[in-house]
């Protein structure tokens, strides 16, 4: 099986050079001196300059960063006690409609999510803004959330559960105590899911916000809509550099994790 | 008592802001359109007998007799047909190939496909205008290297559409299919080619089959969102290119008309309940299988 015919080779480089070039190619031109941003003239962190004086940008994105830690919060809790109920909870009433409205979340199209909030929200007279944004990200992230942690809980040994309950934990000892420690790397990465997704949506947020508060997303597509302009791509590459400091280091983290669970188990074994 | 709280709390939040949203969304289709704020009449103010003596179907009547609406509604679902298919033959490829790849290589494939995902959608659609533009860095690599003599035109087009979309949504594609092929036991394509299969043949009568759940939910996951797009076809597409997502989003903010928008919403909602059913099934089972 472990054998990559030079067909596999082919497929896998021509689709990464797919997957990275264009953002590759974005955050070379955010060097670019020219205000014309297929004509390079030559390095230059000039769009680096006017991006950071520009107050605009710099409200949307604070605007943004509150909404993503909010939002996320909120939806991981919400969206691992989900995850809890559909793998653990048994049967109860109206469960196949509870899980239809975790998955649906998951491929409903923006527009229709976005419309119908805000149709609510205006039927209930909210004032759009933060807070209409924090409640409609918080409902379809913790559905992405209850998805990474249930698969998690489903794939993780129940004996340890009960175990604890047999020695006379009670059913929230057990959980704080054992389920939510083994659980913790899907919450964490359920939780990172929510914010990038946050962070990210532009359809939801232009719905449900009002005047009072614009979000970067929200601000980078009216630059955008005009043509390709040098600011943003200075933005683009700061957002990807970002990106990836945190997946490596994420992912680095988790190695770590694993080789020391490893070590733990095998000490456990040799001292048994 | 716990157990009751545990449940409630999600399935409330859920029903509040899901759920409800869409019979508002129902009712408002149903409504007239006015110059108030909000730009409907509420259909529910005279008390339920006057509510359905009052309900009228003509914003769907306008719906059928608009035929931008019915041309959008085809094309999106074209549209999203076709780039299902093109993310499916770029993404089984690669999917294949990363979980034929030895072990210590995986981890760092799976995160160079999970890496894109992580990073703004809007931006990953944005880098496509510099490079499908008529100046852009295709058509100059192209005219660099002699294969055109004049520019392309592919950005405004539905070509500019497929790309973008199979481009954002790939990760979507690969991540399941993966997941299928790397519990796939190699002892099956060994027997069968044992059994005198060519490799092709072992190919499409085990492998293919065996990673069936993967592909359906990775062809879910690609179509159902994109026949909704709305940001691709905004930015790359041009004004040949119907979607109704980008339809419903003008109908909304341009023309300000609600009660249009809220029917436009329904008849794609209605379009999209068959699709995401079958989706969700196919989850449940695998969710269920996984046990």
């Amino acid at each position: 099986m472990n054998r990559l015919s030079s067909f596999n080779v082919v497929s896998l480089t021509l689709g990464f050079v797919f997957l990275y070039v264009p953002m590759l190619i974005l955050v070379i031109y955010s060097f670019n001196a020219s205000k014309l941003v297929t004509v390079w003239a030559g390095f230059s962190t000039r769009w680096y300059g006017e991006l950071l004086s520009n107050e605009a940008f710099l409200d949307a994105a604070w605007v943004t960063l509150r909404v993503a830690v909010i939002s996320s919060t909120i939806a991981t809790v919400l969206g691992t006690m989900a995850a809890y109920v559909l793998v653990r909870g048994g049967r109860f009433m109206g469960r196949t409609l509870f899980s239809g409205m975790i998955y649906a979340p998951l491929v409903m199209p923006e527009v229709i999510t976005g419309l119908s909030l805000l149709l609510l929200f205006i039927g209930l007279g909210l004032d759009r803004g933060v807070l209409t944004i924090v409640l409609a990200h918080t409902t379809f992230s913790m559905c992405f959330v209850s998805v990474v942690v249930s698969s998690r809980l489903v794939s993780f040994d129940r004996s340890l559960e009960e175990a604890a309950l047999d020695l006379g934990a009670s059913p929230w000892d057990a959980f704080r105590l054992v389920t939510l420690p083994i659980i913790a790397p899907a919450v964490i990465s359920g939780w990172l899911l929510a914010f990038t997704l946050s962070l990210d949506d532009l359809v939801i947020a232009s719905f449900t916000s009002g005047p009072s508060a614009t979000t970067l997303p929200m601000k980078i597509w009216s630059s955008v809509r005009l043509g390709v302009s040098p600011e943003i791509n200075a933005l683009s590459t700061i957002l990807i550099g970002l990106v990836t400091v945190g997946v490596i280091a994420a992912s680095l983290a988790s190695k770590q994790a694993a080789l020391r669970a490893k070590r733990d188990e095998q000490a456990a074994a040799r001292a048994a | 008592m716990r157990r009751a709280i545990l449940i409630a709390v999600p399935y409330a939040w859920l029903l509040a802001l899901f759920l409800i949203p869409f019979a508002v969304v129902f009712k408002i289709s149903l409504s007239d359109i006015a110059l108030a704020i909000p730009p409907y009449t509420p259909t529910a103010k005279d008390g339920i007998w006057n509510m359905l003596s009052q309900l009228d179907f003509e914003n769907f009547v306008f719906l059928t007799e608009d035929d931008l609406y019915w041309k959008a509604y085809i094309s999106s679902l074209q549209i999203a047909l076709i780039s299902t298919v093109l993310t499916l033959l770029v993404g089984y490829p690669m999917a294949y190939a990363m979980a034929r790849a030895p072990e210590q290589w995986r981890p760092t494939l799976l995160m160079l496909v999970i890496l894109p995902f992580w990073t703004s959608f809007l931006i990953r659609v944005y880098a496509w205008v510099g490079i499908l533009s008529g100046e852009g860095f295709l058509n100059q690599f192209l005219l660099w290297i002699g294969i055109i003599d004049a520019p392309l035109t592919i950005l405004n087009t539905n070509t500019a559409v497929y790309i973008g979309i199979v481009y954002t949504y790939l990760p979507f594609m690969i991540l399941p299919i993966y997941a299928a092929l790397d519990r796939l036991d190699g002892s099956l394509i060994e027997a069968a080619e044992d059994l005198g299969c060519s490799r092709i043949k072992a190919f499409w009568l085990v492998t293919i089959p065996l990673s069936r759940n993967g592909i359906i939910a990775g062809c879910f996951l690609v179509f159902i969102p994109a026949l909704g797009e709305f940001v691709i076809p905004s930015l790359l597409g041009g004004s040949g290119t119907l979607m109704i997502g980008k339809v419903l989003f003008e109908e909304f903010f341009s023309n300000r008309d609600w009660p249009v928008a809220s029917a436009v919403a329904v008849i794609l909602l209605l379009i999209l309940i068959i699709p995401i059913v079958l989706f969700q099934r196919n989850e449940q089972k695998q969710v269920e299988d996984g046990k």
